[in-house]
């Protein structure tokens, strides 16, 4: 073979990004992805109906039928008041989940490819689509939350826990997508992935403070309540959203320490997601 | 036209993409194996092999998406294993699918990408405007990409690969599954965009007659390896008077073109269906490999 030619003149322009450079993509395209989800939400609004179905159905059925028998003792608030944050947690999960399915059928369509050939680091394509996920699952907490109002949940006005309110489902649903993305990365097909998508996200439900609370729980759940993420998101939810006392400093820190190790996680594995 | 102008004089320094000693394995299956190969700048390169040959392969090592080891690809000068993000830049990627998103309209599935390639805000819509309307699509470029033909959406991806301006359009199958007068439209395209901006073009493709008339070169790819390689009419004077693309490709693959190998069953099923039907068309394709 013939030499290399010479190495072309704008050799700075050419290296491989630094970390300062590294943030600043990482952060436009977060706005990109989450752009594209408001814009595919345009075009599909019924799909915020649909999806309001289940957590109405727990909010309606459940809810109530618990709160008028006091089945569970939650102390001085209505039982509905409790649930309400933890069906919010819940719908949010269930979105973050269905994202990494749809992460697959994405590299089946080739659209993942594309995206990869663009300049865009890998972390910064996984927490792109995660916080995608996370506006979808905002936009739907609207839906759930007025439905709460409706059905006489006293719930915070306090723009600035609201905004917490919104940080917190941004970094549940960044966690949820970016585990289901890690276990679609391993197990590389979508139909493996839809069964254990299916088999993980209820324990992960039941097995939170969403539905009960964590004194009522035997030891072992509560064991495994303390290292589940869904409780811390759904302990900040409660105590922005009703006031319970949560120690919110911790509710945040785990997420944030979650959500950033599973973006790391989920990363690693796309090429191999890519590839397969 | 069996010499080749543009190697001599040319104004640019080495070759647009060059591979050396290139192999890649899923497994045991090796998919491709000791490729050697130059892409000149400016060319429309072919890259021709039945089912399952190694062509995606190929693309999916230059375009970053597969590992390559360092000095074995070069993209207009770039390395592909050292320099990732650089070469990223300089593509734009047509995937085999047909890979728009149907629930975004048109301009957003294109205006999408201007951002993901950095094309600066002041640019963007402009940018976006002039290669929807390169492409045709302006009149239908507030519909959902669900709602276009086949031929739309491959349009539309041109589109999306077209708006980062890139300097090497790689194109996997550009025209499976499309009806002949779409087909027509994509290369038509092509060879405009290319006229105007001297990009070099990177096609593979299983249809003899499309490579025969619209690449300058190309090479014939068979089970991982490369058989054959210049112009469509060398390749063809090495043959005999009268031969055709055909027969060079059946003289090179042996019996690999009995039948399926050559992806015109899969062509002539489909005329102007939807997204879906291509789809299909093109899983069938897949799976006959
Ligand atoms: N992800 C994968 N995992 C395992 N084997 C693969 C994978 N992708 C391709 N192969 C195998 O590698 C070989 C080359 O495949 P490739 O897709 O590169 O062929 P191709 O020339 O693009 O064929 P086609 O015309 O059908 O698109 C085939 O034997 C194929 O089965
Ligand atoms: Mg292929």
């Amino acid at each position: 073979m013939s030499v290399l030619p010479a190495a072309p003149p704008a050799a700075s322009a050419d290296a491989e990004p630094g970390p300062l450079r590294l943030t600043r993509t990482a952060l436009s395209r977060i706005a990109t992805m989450c752009l594209v989800e408001l814009q595919k939400l345009r075009h599909d609004r019924t799909e915020l109906v649909t999806r309001a179905v289940q957590p109405a159905l727990w909010l309606i059925v459940f809810g109530q039928v618990f709160t008028r028998i006091h089945a569970i003792p939650t102390g001085s608030i209505p039982y509905l008041d409790f649930l309400a944050p933890g069906i919010l947690a819940q719908s949010a999960l269930f979105i973050a989940i269905f994202y990494g399915i749809q992460i697959i059928w994405e590299r089946d369509a080739g659209v993942l490819s594309k995206l990869m050939v663009t300049p865009t680091p890998r972390v910064a394509l996984v927490a792109a689509k995660a916080f995608a996920a996370g506006v979808r699952a905002v936009a739907q907490a609207v839906v759930v939350l007025l439905l709460a109002l409706v059905l006489g949940v006293s719930l915070t006005a306090n723009p600035l826990k609201l905004l917490g309110v919104v940080v917190a489902l941004l970094l549940g649903s960044a966690f949820f997508c970016c585990l289901s993305i890690t276990i679609a990365g391993l197990v590389l097909s979508r139909d493996r992935l839809m069964g254990i998508g299916q088999a993980i996200t209820m324990p992960l439900f039941f097995a939170s403070n969403a539905l009960y609370p964590v004194e009522l729980m035997p030891g072992w759940l509560q064991a495994i309540n303390h290292v589940n993420p869904l409780s811390y998101e759904v302990n900040a939810l409660r105590g922005l959203l009703i006031g319970v006392d949560t120690n919110l400093a911790l509710d945040f820190g785990v997420l944030v320490v979650a959500a950033a190790f599973m973006i790391t996680v989920a990363s690693a594995l796309l090429p191999r997601l890519a590839r397969g | 036209m069996s010499t080749d102008p543009a190697s001599a004089g040319s104004p640019h320094p080495g070759p647009a993409v060059r591979c050396a000693g290139l192999r890649h394995a899923f497994g045991t299956t090796v998919a491709v194996d000791r490729l050697d190969l130059e892409v000149r700048r400016g060319e429309v390169f072919g890259l021709l092999g039945p089912n399952g040959a190694g062509k995606t392969t190929t693309i999916r090592m230059i375009t970053t998406l597969l590992p390559a080891p360092p000095d074995a690809i070069t993209v207009l000068g770039r390395d592909v294993a050292r320099q990732r993000t650089a070469v990223r830049r300089l593509i734009g990627y047509v995937p085999q699918q047909l890979s728009a998103d149907g629930t975004l309209s048109g301009r957003e599935n294109v205006m999408l990408f201007a951002r993901l390639f950095d094309v600066p805000r002041r640019e963007r819509r402009a940018q976006v405007e002039s290669v929807l309307d390169a492409m045709d699509l302006t009149e239908a470029a507030d519909r959902p990409a669900k709602t276009y033909s086949g031929g739309m959406v491959r349009r539309l991806e041109l589109a999306q690969a077209l708006v980062s301006a890139p300097k090497l359009l790689v194109l996997d199958e550009p025209t499976v599954g499309l009806d002949p007068v779409a087909r027509d439209g994509v290369w038509d395209r092509i060879a405009a965009i290319r006229e105007a901006t001297g990009m070099t073009v990177l096609v593979t493709t299983h249809a003899m007659q499309e490579a025969d008339e619209h690449c300058e070169r190309i090479a014939l790819m068979h089970r991982s390896r490369i058989r054959a390689l210049g112009t469509p009419a060398e390749l063809k004077a090495e043959i005999g008077p009268d031969a055709t693309l055909d027969d060079v490709f059946r003289h090179n693959t042996g019996d690999a073109l009995s039948g399926e190998a050559d992806g015109k069953p899969a062509d002539r099923t489909i005329e102007t269906g939807g997204m879906r039907d291509v789809r299909a068309a093109r899983r069938t394709a897949g799976r006959v490999g």
